[in-house]
């Protein structure tokens, strides 16, 4: 993984307990942050069907997908059953001055 | 039938199933009336107490049913209890089934998935074969080749319909893949959609239903009576009419290969009672194109969204008297659809509507 960490927009662009899509050279990522202002990032897309995850619905520290109730714990990646399998990848996020720095591979 | 149009393949593992593939239209992106992100989050947001009142609304009903129909059991007097029964047993279920598959009835994740496994016992759906399935339809709704929950093809399969009424033709065809699972097998079709990992799980419950099923026969050869089907196993078929009446009005006779809910789906105006049993599925339209805003919610969803769809059926008969010409018509032209009239400044996604026909 590189040390570039990429501008990922204000920190106030996402709402407490919501998620944000970030795309960035190619790829879709999507931004959390808990109700207790912690900020997760994850791929963008369920590894389900594909879908945008940012259109989906945070509850606690579950993202759950806006097609097929696919859930992950956003804070591990980790798939919560069906119809996910596969785990979603993690990426570290952290503020600085206010504003979202992403780290990408 | 014109001579010159081949009649459809409708497998998901014959030549539709490539050409669905082949024309974008599997695992496609779909149309969706814009909605502000704040207000959709507020409708997605779950609450348990809606369908814990309805539930228990459901439940007493079935009780009281029940309990008058046994107390009455030998006179003409039970019909009626055993109607009501059936229609709470075997069409009410199906609402229930579909709402917690989606994960989305209840709040709490294992009053879901309860209330999903006892309506799925009551309707004859396996539940991780029809989670599976009902995921396919998701993804790829009225997608020839791909979306297994097709309830009949062009041209329709009139003696299959009718026969479903009372759910003939459903009660087979569960109870030949349930003995095909309990023995530890899948059909083609679903191994296209169902995963390895939940294959087990298939196996296991569908033994478990044969031994709850094979413990009713039991019942009643022990007792020589029929009742203890009445109450349950049979309830599924001469109950099932209601949900068959619902269920009939979602997709039948509108377009296929389209990537376009709009196109392909109805919202039809119910009454509450109605809208009690089906638990607010008229709002079809907005279900498949938001289907993580629980059954609550859709009203308003609707509300939100009106303006972009084609106007809503104003009832239920009003739906059939366009399905079944449509259904008629399409015995002798199966190229024949209703095509729904998108609002003017409506954008949509037609790709696949004039594609594959």
């Amino acid at each position: 993984m590189s040390d570039i960490w990429i501008d990922a927009g204000a920190a106030d662009d996402i709402d407490a307990e919501d998620v944000m899509r970030f795309d960035h050279a190619g790829k879709t990522y999507a931004l959390y942050r808990t109700d207790d202002d912690r900020y997760f990032a994850t791929d963008g897309l369920c590894t389900h069907e594909q879908i945008h995850l940012a259109d989906g619905l945070v509850m606690g520290t579950i993202i759950e997908c806006p097609k097929h109730n696919g859930r992950f714990d956003f804070t591990t990646g980790g798939a919560k059953g069906a119809p996910v399998c596969v785990n979603l990848a993690t990426f570290p996020l952290k503020i600085e001055g206010g504003r979202l720095k992403l780290r990408v591979a | 039938m014109s001579a010159a149009t081949p009649r459809r393949d409708y497998s998901l593992v014959g030549p539709a199933a490539k050409s669905a593939q082949d024309h974008g239209l599997a695992s496609a992106q779909w149309y969706a009336c814009p909605v502000p992100r704040k207000q959709l989050k507020e409708l997605m947001r779950r609450k348990d107490g809606p369908a814990l009142r309805d539930t228990a609304i459901w439940a007493l009903g079935l009780a009281v049913s029940g309990a008058l129909a046994y107390r009455f059991w030998g006179s003409w007097v039970c019909v009626p209890f055993f109607a009501l029964y059936g229609v709470l047993y075997g069409s009410a279920s199906d609402s229930r089934w579909h709402e917690c598959g989606h994960g989305t009835a209840f709040k709490t994740r294992w009053m879901n998935d309860v209330v999903y496994h006892v309506a799925c016992f009551m309707i004859m759906r396996e539940p991780t074969v029809w989670r599976w399935s009902h995921t396919r339809h998701h993804t790829d709704t009225i997608i020839v080749g791909r979306d297994p929950e097709i309830i009949t093809p062009r041209p329709p399969d009139i003696v299959s319909l009718l026969l479903n009424i009372f759910n003939l033709k459903n009660a087979y065809a569960f109870f030949s893949k349930l003995w095909l699972h309990a023995s530890g097998r899948l059909n083609a079709e679903e191994e296209t959609f169902i995963p390895q990992m939940e294959r087990d799980r298939v196996y296991l419950v569908a033994r478990i239903y044969v031994a709850l099923f094979a413990l009713v026969a039991i019942a009643c050869l022990v007792s020589r009576s029929i009742l203890p089907a009445m109450f349950v196993g049979l309830p599924t078929l001469y109950g099932g009419w209601l949900a068959v009446y619902f269920g009939a009005t979602q997709h039948l006779g509108l377009a296929e290969d389209v990537l376009d809910h709009r196109l392909n789906s109805r919202t039809i105006l119910m009454n509450p009672f109605f809208r009690f049993m089906y638990w607010n599925m008229n709002y079809h339209v907005e279900h498949h194109m938001f289907p993580m805003v629980p059954y609550h919610a859709l009203p308003a969803l609707h509300e939100a969204v009106k303006a972009d769809c084609p106007a809503p059926y104003p009832s239920t008969l009003a739906a059939y008297r366009e399905i079944l010409p449509a259904l008629a018509r399409q015995l002798r032209d199966p190229t024949h659809f209703v095509q729904r009239e998108l609002p003017p400044a409506s954008r949509s996604v037609p790709v696949g509507a004039t594609a594959v026909v």
